[in-house]
Order: C-alpha cells, then sequence, then structure tokens
C-alpha cells in the first residue's frame, strides 16, 4: 500500500497531470469535457489523469447529471511540504555549491 | 484559515572563515556561482531578484528585499514567487574549525498557495532528483 507521499509524487510526476492540476487550482472548479479541450490530450487520458489525481487526494469530483465536476484539494501537497521540510532538497544542493565556490575562492 | 506555517531549514558547517562565508552570500558575482543570477546589493530595504531558467508555469524569477543585515552574523532577505512570501535568513556562527551556517525559509503555509507554489518550485527545482524518488517508489 502506497503512503500518501508515494501517491502524492506520482500523481505529481507526469507533466500533462500538473498542468490539469494547475489549471483547477487557479481556474476552480472544471467538468472532465472543459479540461479535455484545454488538456490536448483525448477524454480517456484525460479521465485516467485525474483518477491519478483523486488516488492521491489531488482533486475531488462530484457528479452532475452526465457531467463529472473536479476541483483541486491543494492541501494534499502537505506532504510534498513536509518532503521539502525533510530534505530541504534544494538549499542543500545549494549548499553544497556554496562549498565548492568557498574552496575557489581566495582566502 | 490557520496561521501555523513551515519551515524549510538547511544547517552546514563549512571549512572557512565567516568572513569568507559572508562575501559568498552577500557579493553579488559570488551569489550567482552557488544560488542564482541576482541584482542583490547589501543594503537593508533594497529590492532585488534572484533569477533561474524560466520553466513552464514558471517565469524563473523571486522577488526579495533585504530584511536583516548584520555583517559576518545574519542575513535576511524575502522570497516571493509564484504569489507566495517566504523569508529566508542565514545565520553564520564561528566554529573551532570553520563557519557553522543556518538557513531557515519561513512562511510556508500548507493551506495556502504558499504551499502550491512550494510545491510546484519544488516540482520544477528537484526534478532530477524527484525522479529518482519516484523511481525508486515503483
Amino acid at each position: 500500500m502506497p503512503s500518501s507521499t508515494d501517491r502524492v509524487f506520482k500523481a505529481l510526476a507526469d507533466p500533462t497531470r500538473r498542468a490539469i492540476l494547475e489549471r483547477l487550482i487557479r481556474g476552480g472548479e472544471h467538468t472532465v469535457h472543459a479540461l479535455t479541450e484545454l488538456a490536448g490530450v483525448s477524454q480517456p487520458m484525460v479521465s485516467k489523469h485525474l483518477l491519478a489525481l483523486k488516488r492521491a487526494r489531488l482533486v475531488h469530483s462530484r457528479r452532475n447529471g452526465r457531467e463529472t465536476h473536479y476541483v483541486s484539494q491543494p492541501v494534499a501537497l502537505a506532504p510534498l511540504v513536509d518532503w521539502m521540510n525533510d530534505y530541504g532538497a534544494f538549499w542543500k544542493d545549494r549548499f553544497d555549491r556554496l562549498g565548492e565556490l568557498l574552496e575557489k575562492m581566495d582566502k | 484559515m490557520t496561521t501555523e506555517t513551515r519551515s524549510v531549514i538547511v544547517e552546514k558547517e563549512f571549512p572557512h572563515s565567516p568572513a569568507k562565508v559572508w562575501r559568498a552570500l552577500t557579493e553579488s558575482s559570488l551569489i550567482e556561482q552557488w544560488l542564482m543570477k541576482n541584482d542583490f546589493e547589501p543594503t537593508t530595504g533594497r529590492a532585488f531578484t534572484l533569477r533561474m531558467d524560466p520553466v513552464p508555469n514558471w517565469n524563473g524569477v523571486i522577488d526579495c528585499k533585504v530584511v536583516t543585515i548584520d555583517e559576518g552574523k545574519t542575513l535576511a532577505y524575502t522570497w516571493a514567487t509564484m504569489g507566495t512570501e517566504t523569508v529566508v535568513t542565514f545565520t553564520l556562527t564561528p566554529t573551532s574549525s570553520g563557519t557553522h551556517v543556518r538557513m531557515e525559509q519561513s512562511g510556508f503555509n500548507p493551506e495556502n498557495k504558499a504551499a502550491i507554489g512550494g510545491a510546484n518550485y519544488g516540482w520544477q527545482s528537484f526534478l532530477g532528483k524527484l525522479d529518482k524518488v519516484v523511481g525508486e517508489l515503483e
């Protein structure tokens, strides 16, 4: 059973899924139909991506007649923030570079 | 609306004097070599930008403003990108063999845009590492 962090990371590992999520975060609720028009891929592909986002709890869906509406659930990104806390990957990488620079600098 | 925020803290000891580390943190040409392109000037209240190569959905620009300059000891500046403002604080402490550097980036709010900004930021910046991490999840 993958952890919620695993699911969030996997869900965001795909650029199309990131684009769909960003669209929902910035633009509010969208139907699958509307997302398909924006995504530039087929509706079955969009539905598949939405399912991955839903499993990661990054989006929430509701049926309204024949249309399914999706909204983002940004709070589910918290594991990513935790991950940043745990690893501080950006700053660790930059600190490594700082160390290399200090070696090169004059005393 | 929650007021809880989160910080990223990274600490490291460098075998170099605080004066030298301070130069690397506060001279524009040196900052570029380890952090990002910039127009930093060590003046309190001074606005500057840090720039990375643009990526999809992010122009690569971080808007900053110097908050604290305590020569050789503390440097703090705001760090605003994608609608998120955090504060980055470097604290230098001399040790017997060099300088301990503590970086705290504070103000990430997990329930608002800060998390999104941070997440996007993380994803764009750490993509290489994330590919590896994701690969290991399989």
